[in-house]
This record gives structure tokens, C-alpha cells and sequence, in this order.
């Protein structure tokens, strides 16, 4: 046994009854039904030292910030600017100036493209996809491509949903000026091998972008061993409040992208004639933030960090590998991306029936999947399925509920065989 | 809402054996019909003469409350005068979003009424419409409609 491995191994194992505990909506019925939440990649269930966090702000520490000399400014203040800490720590970020709090993981893609896309790609200049990203990491770039001249180029996945490197690293070129990719795939699950896509591109000097919207909540991330230039993510998919997310960059390139929005707290000066704007993070954070979301987004933190990312993520790979045995051995079932290394993402095709009629049948058993495209319809053309139905774990789901989701689709089956 | 209502036999029977599925050979009317939300697409086609739905056809991927919307649709449709057609397709909107009791009399809807149930399924409900609301842009001379356009009829 290798040292790690030891290591991991006198970790406890996660213990899903004493954490659902602290998820009160959980306890929820639907439909005469114990709810059995398995939307967890569209948004996650918020914790009551979350809630509870944000009730004490709310009720005690509540003032706009960066401003005025009053105790409430200075403690909301405080308190926001320790959630920037504790978000660095959880990402290992080098320096805290460098973490910037967005509205989620789409304002801050669009924060990068506007800000360093629309001021370093030009036409001709080469931007690089991949098939399976999110709409959010497409869309942005398109608009960039669209108003610059640029190009689109896209690394295509084998039949198990994975990134064929061999041609992304054909990809790059003198041209590429750069790379967005995701780290978890929000349809299939796949876990992309970021830190040699962001090696590959950096032989040629190409910064890369990596939207872990779906890797943040489920493992831990290091941005440094990665090595990438910028990483962005979303609160609301880690325990946190929605309308909260955290955008990372490189500070060298961080300082010379064009600011993303104009308005106040992003300025030194302003006159009629120049404005001088702040140095980051606040160059990016114009505006009152939503405060309260970020500290909301600090507690969720802390509570991850309390639970420990290689528990959760040990835990969820062995909820994903029953589900997926389960879920495969059901004859007419069809499990969409198989690939070796995957995230606690189940998308599924069951033989005549569409996912929304599934979804449907499913939600009358108490059991939320989500049903459709999932913002990523290059994906669904790339199986040749106009949709899926999806099952997302979280730490807090449990073996019982991957046997109520298994129900349900034999009860979807009964109805339409 | 219970889904074993929704999904009644004569649904069922319909998604998984559809009426005048396919498309009329010498149709001089058709419109495409997209939710872009869910992703179900409905190609319709139909012969209008002096004012008579004489054939209609439908083509599609959709899900069975759409497919068997549009098979049921057809059938109601077919061979009718297209002013009755649009009677049917006001009333089965205002059937589906809650604006019409169907147990009072006076509607024309018949066994559409199994559609009944999705009014309390507001995700659904596009669904169902969206072949109606395919069949209202052939019958208008429109030959792309979607559920997210400005003729939405749920916003209607």
C-alpha cells in the first residue's frame, strides 16, 4: 500500500446520516414521497450553518462595504473580505487579490472574454473549445469570435465522453490565443485531465481557462497544481447561496484585461475626462456585491472544508459506481458517457420513453432528476439523443436513493412497455 | 397531479402508435413547431382546399405527451373546416392553462379532454400546445412557430 493510499484510508468514511441532518430540506415529501434530490449539478441544497450564517449577517453585521467609517460597514467589510480568504485557502490560490466574486460561473467566463478576450484576440486569432462544454462556455466566446474575427476551433470526445487529447494538442497553434475548458462535465460527468490540457497549451504560451462549476463542489481543487490562468465556479453547486461566484485569475493577467463592468468601488478617480480604475480585485467587482451571498459562500466553505473534499469525493464515487451498476444492468437503459474518470453524474436514455415524460413519472415517485439538453446540445448531437435524463449525487444522497431512482425508472418502464 | 392520470391508456396508445404520422404528399400548407426548452420538434403537413383540412400529417421527436397531442390533433382535425380547427385549438389552449372548465358544457374537445391533467404540470404544458400552436402557424401561412416566440400562446 503506497503511502496516500494509507493515508486515505485512516480517513473515516463519510457519515451520510449525520450529514443529512443538517440539510433541512431534505426531510421534505413530494408527492406523498420522501424527496430523493438528485439535481445536485443544477444546484445544490444549502446546509443550516449556511442558512444560519446568513440569518446572523443579515440580523447583525448587514452595511454596504468598502465605505463608510460606521462599525456595520467595517464588519460587513470584515466579513466579506475574510470570505475572499477562506475561498483562496479552499482553491489554494496564491494570493487573495487574485480571487474575484462574481455573479457565478457564467458572469465570470463572460467577465474573461470581455475583459482579456475582446482586448487580446483579434481576427484570425483562434479560440479553443471543447465538445462538451457548458452553453456558458460557448456562448461567450461565440460573441467574442462574432465581434472580433476570431475562430472557433472544438476538441471532439470518443464514445465514452472523453477528450481526445491527441487532437486537441493538433489544435493548438501559433494562432490559439486561448483555451476554455471545463473540468467536470455537467452532462456526462466526465473529468477532463485539465492539468495537461493547461501543460500542452502552455508549451505554446496559451493562457487557459477552466470552468469548474462542476469540479469545485465534488473534489478538491488546486489552481496551482493545475497550473491554469484562470478558474471560475458557482456558490450555489457547493452548499452556497445562488448569485455568488468566484472567478481566479493570474493576477499579471488579471492586471492588464479591460475592467468588465464601469460603476463605483472598481475606481481610484474619476473625473469627466480620465477615471483611474482600482487595482484587482476591485477593478472587477464594480458595484455593491451581493456581500451577503459571499459570506454565505465562506460558510459553505467552511463547511466542506469541516466534512474534507477527499471524504466527499471518495463518497460520491461509490454512490456513482452503485448507481451506475444499477442503473446499467436495467435491460433497455442506456448509460450516456463512460468514461474512465467521471464525476457523480448519471445521464441516462431509456428506451421509449423521452427524459421529459421520464422526468415526469420520476417526480411523481418523490425523485428529482433533471431532464433536457442540459446546456450543452453539442453534447446531445455528439450521442445522437435530443436529451437525457440526468441523476447528480451529492454527499449527502445515499445508496437508498440510487435504489428509489432505480424504482422509478422501472415504474417509467411499466408505464410505456 | 398524479402522473397515472396523465399518462392514461389512450395517451400511451397514441405516442406509441401515432395517427397520420408521416407527411401528406400534395400538402400546400406546413409549419415547423420547436420548444426550444425541452427540445421537441413537430413537422407538420396538410392539404387546405376551399377552406377544408382535407389531409394532415405530422413528423416529429418529441415526447408522448407531444407526440400523442399531435396524433390525437390530426385526427380531430382531419376533414374539418379550418375555422372549426381553430375553434378546437382556442379551446384546447384554454383546457390546458386552466382557463376553461371542462366539465361545464359547451366545448367541442371530446376525447382531447385526457389532456386535461397538464394544466397542473406547468412544465408540460408546452408540450402539449405545441402541435396546436404548430397547426394555428400552417393554418396562418407561417411556416416556422416555436413556444418561446412572440405568438407564444401562453402568453396569449
Amino acid at each position: 500500500m503506497t503511502a496516500t493510499a494509507t493515508a486515505i484510508a485512516r480517513v473515516p468514511a463519510l457519515d451520510v446520516a449525520r450529514v443529512r441532518r443538517d440539510f433541512p430540506i431534505l426531510g421534505l415529501r413530494v408527492n406523498g414521497r420522501p424527496l430523493v434530490f438528485l439535481d445536485n449539478a443544477a444546484s445544490s441544497q444549502m446546509p443550516q450553518p449556511v442558512i444560519d450564517r446568513l440569518v446572523r449577517y443579515q440580523t447583525t453585521q448587514h452595511a454596504n462595504i468598502h465605505r463608510a467609517v460606521h462599525y456595520l460597514s467595517e464588519t460587513a467589510t470584515h466579513e466579506y473580505e475574510e470570505a475572499r480568504r477562506k475561498v483562496q485557502r479552499f482553491i489554494n490560490a496564491p494570493a487573495e487579490r487574485e480571487v474575484i466574486f462574481t455573479s457565478g460561473t457564467t458572469d465570470a467566463i463572460n467577465l474573461v472574454a470581455h475583459g482579456y478576450g475582446r482586448k487580446f484576440i483579434g481576427a484570425g486569432d483562434e479560440i479553443v473549445l471543447t465538445t462538451l462544454e457548458h452553453h456558458s462556455n460557448i456562448v461567450p466566446w461565440q460573441m467574442v469570435a462574432g465581434e472580433t474575427g476570431a475562430k472557433i476551433r472544438v476538441v471532439p470526445v470518443n464514445d465514452r465522453g472523453e477528450l481526445i487529447v491527441e487532437e486537441y494538442e493538433k489544435l493548438l497553434n501559433d494562432r490559439t490565443k486561448l483555451v476554455a475548458v471545463m473540468h467536470v462535465s455537467n452532462a456526462l460527468g466526465t473529468i477532463n485531465p485539465v492539468k495537461l490540457m493547461t501543460e500542452m497549451a502552455h508549451r505554446r504560451g496559451i493562457p487557459v481557462l477552466v470552468d469548474g462549476a462542476q469540479a469545485v463542489p465534488h473534489m478538491g481543487v488546486d489552481v496551482q497544481d493545475i497550473g491554469c490562468d484562470f478558474y471560475a465556479f458557482s456558490g450555489h453547486k457547493m452548499c452556497g447561496p445562488t448569485g455568488i461566484g468566484v472567478l481566479w485569475g493570474r493576477a499579471e493577467l488579471l492586471e492588464k484585461m479591460q475592467p468588465f463592468k464601469g460603476g463605483g468601488d472598481m475606481i481610484l478617480s474619476v473625473t469627466f475626462e480620465k477615471t483611474t480604475y482600482a487595482p484587482i480585485p476591485a477593478k472587477f467587482e464594480a458595484g455593491t456585491p451581493p456581500i451577503a451571498a459571499a459570506i454565505g459562500l465562506g460558510a459553505a466553505v467552511d463547511y466542506l472544508t469541516d466534512i474534507g473534499m477527499d471524504r466527499v469525493g471518495a463518497y460520491e464515487l461509490d454512490l456513482l459506481a452503485y448507481a451506475t451498476e444499477r442503473v446499467g444492468a436495467l435491460p433497455g437503459v442506456r448509460i450516456i458517457g463512460t468514461a474512465e474518470k467521471k464525476g457523480a453524474v448519471l445521464s441516462f436514455w431509456v428506451d421509449g420513453a423521452h427524459p421529459h415524460d421520464v422526468g415526469t413519472i420520476l417526480n411523481e415517485e418523490g425523485v428529482a432528476v433533471r431532464t433536457g439538453h442540459h446546456c450543452a446540445q453539442p453534447v446531445m448531437e455528439r450521442f445522437k439523443v435530443p436529451a437525457t435524463s440526468r441523476a447528480s449525487f451529492a454527499f449527502y444522497n445515499t445508496f437508498e436513493e440510487v435504489d428509489a431512482l432505480v424504482a422509478g425508472i422501472g415504474r417509467v418502464q411499466q408505464i410505456f412497455g | 397531479m398524479d402522473t397515472k392520470t396523465l399518462y392514461q391508456e389512450m395517451i400511451l396508445d397514441h405516442n406509441k402508435k401515432p395517427r397520420n404520422f408521416g407527411e401528406v404528399a400534395d400538402a400546400n400548407r406546413h409549419a415547423d413547431g420547436h420548444n426550444p426548452l425541452c427540445g421537441d420538434r413537430i413537422h407538420l403537413t396538410l392539404k387546405l382546399d376551399d377552406g377544408r383540412i382535407d389531409a394532415v400529417a405530422f413528423t416529429g421527436e418529441s415526447c408522448a405527451i407531444c407526440k400523442a397531442s399531435a396524433s390525437m390533433m390530426t385526427a380531430a382535425v382531419k376533414g374539418r373546416p379550418a375555422a372549426e380547427a381553430e375553434m378546437l385549438i382556442q379551446e384546447f389552449r384554454d383546457m390546458t392553462t386552466g382557463k376553461m372548465d371542462i366539465a361545464a358544457p359547451g366545448h367541442h374537445l371530446g376525447r382531447l379532454t385526457v389532456f386535461a391533467g397538464v394544466r397542473d404540470l406547468p412544465t408540460r404544458v408546452k408540450c402539449a400546445v405545441l402541435p396546436w400552436h404548430t397547426l394555428h402557424a400552417a393554418l396562418a401561412n407561417e411556416t416556422t412557430t416555436s413556444t418561446e416566440a412572440d405568438a407564444d400562446p401562453m402568453k396569449a
